[in-house]
C-alpha cells in the first residue's frame, strides 16, 4: 500500500475550479516532484494533503487513514510534516526554541505535570532537546541555534522550518518550494540535504519546486499538473520528455524546447 | 535620605503589583492582541474568594493555592465560554466584550461580597521592619512573592516543551496547528495562568490598599502603564515596566505631584509612551509590509 494516496480530488473557489481531478501515489521512502506552471493547482493540493484546505470532492488517504476530514492540528502527530514557501516560523523565538516546539505533538505529558515537573515530563524534554541538538548538528544550525529566527538569512530560516518539521519524526515531509529564494550554491547543498534526509530519517519527500533541474535531479517520481489536472506521471526522465509537459512549459511550436524542461 | 529610600522600597513593593498584572495584560495580548480590561475585577474575584476561605479557617498558604486554583479555573472558563465564540469577531466586538465583562465581573463581585471595605490578612504580619528599617514585613514578603511567581512563570515559557508551545500558539496558531500544537488549549491555559497570576497580585496588594470590589481599578490603569513602557509585546519588558512605574508613581507622588495625583501619574505614562515610543523601552518595533 503506498504511503500517500491522492484520490480524484477537486477544489472549487467559487467558480474556479483550481484542482479538477488529480489523483497520484507516494510510496514510502520515495522522493516524490510536484511541478507545473504557475496557478496549475500545485499549492492548492499541497494544503489539501497538508490539512489546510477541505477538498470538494476525492480523498487522501496517509498511512492508512483518510485525513481529508482531520483536524489540523492531528496531521503532524499520524507522520505528516510541512514547510512553507512564504516560511511560517514562531519569529521572535530562537532556532531552537522553533524546533522544540514542532516536537510538542509528540509529547504525552500533560499541563500538570508539565508545570510540575513530574519525571515523566522531565524525561520526555530532555529526549526533546537531543533531538533537536542532533537536527541543528544536521541541518549547520549550531552557530545560530540560540538567536532569533526573525535575525537570520531566508535560506537559513528555510533550514529551521525543516528541522521543526523533521523533529516529529514524520514519514512523510511536505516541501513547498524549499528552493525558492536560495542561491546555486544553497540549491547543490539542498539536494545533498534531501538524500541525507531521506536515508537517516527513512521519510517520503514531496515538494512542489519551481526549480527544475533540482526536481529532475532528486525526485524517484516526478508528477505535473497544469490548470487542475495531472498531465504527466512517471520517472523523471518520462516526465521531462512527455509532450504535454512541454506544451504546458513552453506553448505550442517549440520544436526544440524539451532542454529547457 | 531615609525618606526617599523608604519611597524607593514602598515604590518596589507595588511595582512587583503592578508588574504581576502587567505581565497577565501582555500573556493575553501576546495570545489575541487585545488588553483584556477585565484583567483587574478578575483579580479583585480572586482575591475575595481567598478571603473567604480564610474566614472558613483555612490556613493561610492553602487559601492562596486554592485560590491559584479557582482562579485558574476561572479563565480557562472565560476564554472558552466567553472569548472562543467572538474569536473571528471584529476588534470592536472584543472592546465590547472586555468592558462588558469588567462591568459584570466587578458588580458580580460587589453583589455577592458586598461593597463594604475589608481587611485582607498579610501571611508576613507581626515581623519588625526589616533590611534597617526600609521595608515593612509585608513588603519584603510581597517582593518575594511576586519575583518567585515571575520568576517561575519565565522559567515555565523558556524551559518547558508546553510553555514553548504556549508561545508558539501565541506568535503563530497558523503554524503551530500544523505542527500539532492544540492552539485551543493553549489559549485557555494561557487565560487560566494569566488569572492565577492577577490572583497573586489581588492577594499581595489586598493587605495595602484594603479588599473592596473596585480594589484594582486604579492598579490596572499603573500596570498597563508598565505594559506599555516596557513594551506590550515583550513580557520581561513588562514586568520591568510594572516595577518602574511602582517606583515613579512613589517618588513623584512624595516629591513632585503630591498623592492626590498619583494616578496621572500612570496617564502620563501610558500618554507619553503611545506619543514618543509606542513600542515601548523594551518593544520590537513592527513594519508592516505594503
Amino acid at each position: 500500500m503506498p504511503l500517500l494516496e491522492v484520490r480524484d480530488i477537486v477544489v472549487r473557489f467559487g467558480g474556479v475550479t483550481a484542482v479538477a481531478g488529480v489523483s497520484f501515489d507516494v510510496a514510502e521512502g520515495q522522493i516524490c516532484g510536484l511541478i507545473g506552471p504557475n496557478g496549475a493547482g500545485k499549492t492548492t493540493l499541497f494544503n489539501v494533503i497538508s490539512g489546510i484546505y477541505r477538498p470538494n470532492e476525492g480523498s487522501v488517504r496517509f498511512d492508512g487513514h483518510i485525513t481529508t476530514n482531520e483536524p489540523r492540528h492531528r496531521m503532524a502527530p499520524l507522520g505528516l510534516g510541512r514547510t512553507f514557501q512564504n516560511l511560517a516560523l514562531f519569529k521572535s523565538m530562537t532556532v531552537r526554541e522553533n524546533i522544540l516546539a514542532g516536537a510538542h505533538s509528540a509529547g504525552r505529558a500533560g499541563f500538570l505535570a508539565n508545570a510540575l515537573r513530574l519525571p515523566h515530563a522531565r524525561a520526555e524534554d530532555r529526549a526533546a532537546r537531543q533531538r533537536a541538538a542532533e537536527l541543528l548538528a544536521l541541518l549547520q544550525l549550531e552557530a545560530v541555534a540560540d538567536l532569533p529566527v526573525i535575525d537570520l538569512p531566508f535560506g537559513t530560516q528555510k533550514r529551521v522550518e525543516m528541522a521543526r518539521a523533521l523533529i516529529s519524526r514524520p514519514k512523510l515531509l511536505l516541501l513547498d518550494e524549499p528552493a525558492g529564494g536560495l542561491n546555486h550554491g544553497e540549491v547543490d547543498e539542498l539536494a545533498t540535504l534531501f538524500q541525507h534526509v531521506r536515508q537517516s530519517f527513512k521519510l517520503g519527500i514531496l515538494l512542489v519546486e519551481h526549480h527544475m533541474s533540482l526536481v529532475m535531479r532528486v525526485s524517484d517520481k516526478v508528477v505535473a499538473l497544469d490548470f487542475g489536472k495531472k498531465i504527466a506521471d512517471g520517472t523523471p526522465d518520462e516526465v521531462r520528455s512527455s509532450p504535454e509537459v512541454i506544451r504546458a512549459y513552453l506553448g505550442d511550436g517549440h520544436g526544440d524546447a524539451a532542454h529547457a524542461a | 535620605m531615609e525618606a526617599f529610600l523608604l519611597q524607593l522600597t514602598a515604590g518596589i513593593a507595588t511595582g512587583g503589583i503592578y508588574a504581576s498584572v502587567a505581565l497577565a495584560i501582555v500573556m493575553i495580548y501576546q495570545a489575541t492582541h487585545h488588553v483584556n480590561f477585565a484583567q483587574g475585577e478578575m483579580a479583585t474575584l480572586s482575591t475575595f474568594i481567598a478571603l473567604t476561605m480564610i474566614q472558613a479557617g483555612l490556613p493561610y498558604w492553602m487559601a492562596f493555592a486554592g485560590t491559584l486554583v479557582v482562579s485558574f479555573v476561572m479563565g480557562a472558563l472565560v476564554e472558552r465560554l466567553i472569548m472562543r465564540p467572538v474569536q473571528h469577531a471584529p476588534i470592536l466586538t472584543h472592546v465590547g466584550v472586555y468592558i462588558g465583562m469588567l462591568l459584570i465581573i466587578g458588580n458580580l463581585t460587589g453583589w455577592v461580597f458586598g461593597y463594604t471595605i475589608q481587611m485582607f490578612p498579610s501571611p508576613f504580619e507581626g515581623g519588625r521592619p526589616m533590611l534597617g528599617g526600609l521595608f515593612s514585613a509585608h513588603q519584603l514578603g510581597s517582593v518575594a512573592v511576586t519575583l518567585a511567581v515571575l520568576i517561575l512563570v519565565y522559567l515555565f515559557f523558556t524551559k518547558t516543551s508546553l510553555g514553548l508551545a504556549m508561545r508558539a500558539a501565541a506568535y503563530n496558531p497558523r503554524s503551530a496547528r500544523l505542527v500539532g500544537i492544540r492552539v485551543d488549549v493553549m489559549l485557555a491555559l494561557g487565560w487560566g495562568l494569566a488569572a492565577a497570576i492577577g490572583s497573586v497580585a489581588g492577594m499581595m496588594v489586598a493587605p495595602i490598599v484594603f479588599l473592596d470590589p473596585n480594589m484594582m481599578l486604579g492598579i490596572l490603569l499603573y500596570a498597563f502603564a508598565g505594559a506599555l513602557l516596557g513594551g506590550i509585546d515583550n513580557p520581561p519588558g513588562a514586568v520591568m515596566g510594572g516595577f518602574l512605574v511602582g517606583i515613579l508613581e512613589n517618588l513623584a507622588g512624595a516629591y513632585i505631584v503630591g498623592t492626590d495625583l498619583k494616578l496621572t501619574v500612570a496617564l502620563v505614562i501610558i500618554i507619553g509612551v503611545l506619543v514618543l515610543k509606542p513600542s515601548g523601552l523594551f518593544g520590537r518595533v513592527v513594519f508592516t509590509r505594503v
